[in-house]
């Protein structure tokens, strides 16, 4: 079967625990992540992860699991297919 | 990755502050394999075809839109257009056939399903007759229901005898709903060069060089065409342009990707996409805060037509390259009631049905959800069809009317008609009579397509 990737991406404040928790979301759903690229930006904590959802059937249970991380810490994140971003940004 | 970190920012910037969504996934399905001699029959296949090629839509489309973070608002039907099942028909079961449409649409959870309508720009069939009498009724009985009618091509001319009808179906409907102040006439367009394989409603329908069904994409956006022009203040009108084409392709590359993996999931072929900058009453999502970012003070002021002219163009410029098929109308919208900028201008007095008028002449349809005075005649409705047939047939463009005499309105009043239809001035018409023009009837022939000065 052809990979499936998505892309999370995660924006707020800088604090302690915010790969952690992002991280041990995928972990608990089977997740591997592909590729990772983090800066603080002005105090603000900004990453993005490739991560490989061919075996991810629901992404909304995930986005729902994330939604509770950005409540928590007050962070914004999002899981969206890869695709999207490919054909928006790229010819 | 190859993707930078601005770009999936901008993205969901798009999507989360700028109203960048997929304004409507629409279905097309043909019913002409439903035509049957007994009546009930062809109700019963009808809601059977809909319901069953259709079941999948929403569900589809709602997980679609959970996984690439991109809203799809609406999932709407299209359909053949119904006239051409009416064959011997009474009225009773043309609109009996509105009510099965209805009731599809309700049991599916679409908002709307287009198509009850008739071809008549060079003739009238017996079946087209029966469903122009049932108009009235069959709209104001029905709430999903969309009907549109086609009067008029560059290459046939006006068919007269209809444009006379269209004012007195008009106003029977805006009687006929006068509690919900003509809520019928929402849901009616008349057309000129209609397409095909438009997504939008009311005037969607599935023509008849389409095939047994598909999936046609209405993408929208004038919020993210507004901000990224915010971003350019001090730009050259070619610069606009060009932000504008960068733009329309960017939400144009969405919808085309959402559209062909809805399709692909229904087993149903993607057919094209319309790239339509379609305000809405939500803050900034308006085609005529665009125009005045490009600095009209109000919308409606001397310039509004060059400004109107260089954004339509800019954004079918940069739709035709992000897609394969790009079709349906494609443009800008300029709805009154479902765009705040419009509304405001007319409040201001800065916007006028005149000018109107003359903006439908640039833009990619036409005169759209205008509330005008309850006091207007059918054959004044009539004489401001005829105009804007003209200026379509003449101008080779697709133009449309949808306008609502509000009963017991007068001009200066304001109207609510709730949810996406939004809310309008309600506008005046002009006093003097178009009577004897309209009652002439006829065909006005088709123009030259040469010697075009």
């Amino acid at each position: 079967m052809e990979q499936k990737r998505a892309i999370v991406s995660v924006v707020g404040k800088d604090q302690v625990g915010i790969i952690a928790k992002v991280t041990a979301i995928l972990a608990d759903n089977q997740m591997n992540v592909l590729d990772i690229s983090q800066t603080i930006l002005q105090d603000f904590f900004t990453m993005m992860m490739l991560v490989d959802v061919s075996e991810a059937e629901n992404l909304d249970k995930l986005q729902k699991e994330f939604d509770q991380v950005s409540e928590e810490m007050g962070l914004k994140i999002n899981i969206q297919l890869e695709d999207i971003f490919q054909s928006m940004h790229r010819i | 990755m190859n993707i930078a970190f601005a770009e999936i920012q901008e993205t969901i910037r798009m999507v989360q502050m700028e109203s960048l969504d997929i304004r409507t996934v629409t279905m097309g399905i043909s019913l002409k394999d439903c035509i049957d001699a007994d009546f009930d029959q062809m109700n019963e296949k009808v809601f059977n075809k809909i319901t069953s090629y259709a079941g999948q839509l929403t569900s589809v489309a709602e997980q679609v839109e959970k996984e690439y973070g991109i809203p799809i608002i609406n999932k709407r039907i299209s359909i053949t257009p119904a006239a051409e099942l009416l064959g011997n028909a009474t009225k009773e079961q043309a609109v009996q056939l509105a009510v099965t449409l209805d009731k599809a649409a309700r049991t599916l959870g679409v908002d709307f399903i287009g198509g009850y309508s008739a071809l008549v720009h060079k003739g009238i069939t017996k079946g087209e007759q029966t469903l122009l009498d049932a108009l009235p009724e069959a709209l104001s009985k029905t709430e999903r229901v969309c009907g549109s009618v086609s009067v008029a091509t560059t290459r046939t001319g006006i068919n007269m005898d209809a444009v006379k009808q269209m004012g007195e179906i008009i106003k029977e409907a805006s009687n006929l709903t006068k509690e919900q102040d003509g809520l019928a006439c929402a849901k009616l367009v008349v057309f000129c060069n209609p397409v095909e394989d438009n997504p939008f409603m009311a005037g969607a329908f599935h023509g008849t060089g389409e095939g047994e069904a598909v999936i046609n994409v209405g993408v929208s956006g004038p919020g993210v065409v507004l901000n990224a022009l915010k971003k350019y203040p001090d730009a050259d009108l070619g610069e606009v342009s060009d932000v504008i084409k960068k733009t329309a392709f960017k939400i144009t590359r969405a919808g085309e990707l959402i559209g062909r993996v809805v399709a692909d999931r229904l087993n149903i072929p993607f057919g094209i996409m319309d790239l339509s900058l379609a305000p809405t009453n939500a803050m900034n999502d308006s085609v005529a805060e665009i125009l005045e970012e490009i600095g009209l003070e109000r919308v409606g002021t001397h310039g509004t037509i060059a400004a109107l002219a260089l954004m339509n163009d800019a954004v079918k410029k940069g739709g035709a390259m992000a897609s394969s098929y790009v079709g349906g109308l494609s443009g800008a919208f300029i709805p009154v009631s479902e765009d705040n900028g419009m509304i405001k201008g007319i409040e201001d007095k800065a916007l006028t049905l005149p000018k109107l008028e003359a903006m439908t002449c640039v833009c990619s349809v036409g005169l759209d959800m205008i509330a005008l005075s309850g006091d207007a005649s059918p054959s004044s409705l009539s004489g401001l069809i005829a105009d804007e047939m003209a200026i379509g047939m003449i101008n080779k463009k697709t133009t449309a009317v949808r306008v609502i005499p509000v009963p017991g309105k007068k001009e200066g009043d304001m109207v609510e008609f709730g949810g996406l239809l939004g809310r309008a001035p309600v506008m005046g018409i002009n006093p003097y009579s178009s009577d004897k023009f309209i009652s002439r009837g006829g065909r006005v022939p088709a123009p030259l397509q040469a010697l075009i000065n």
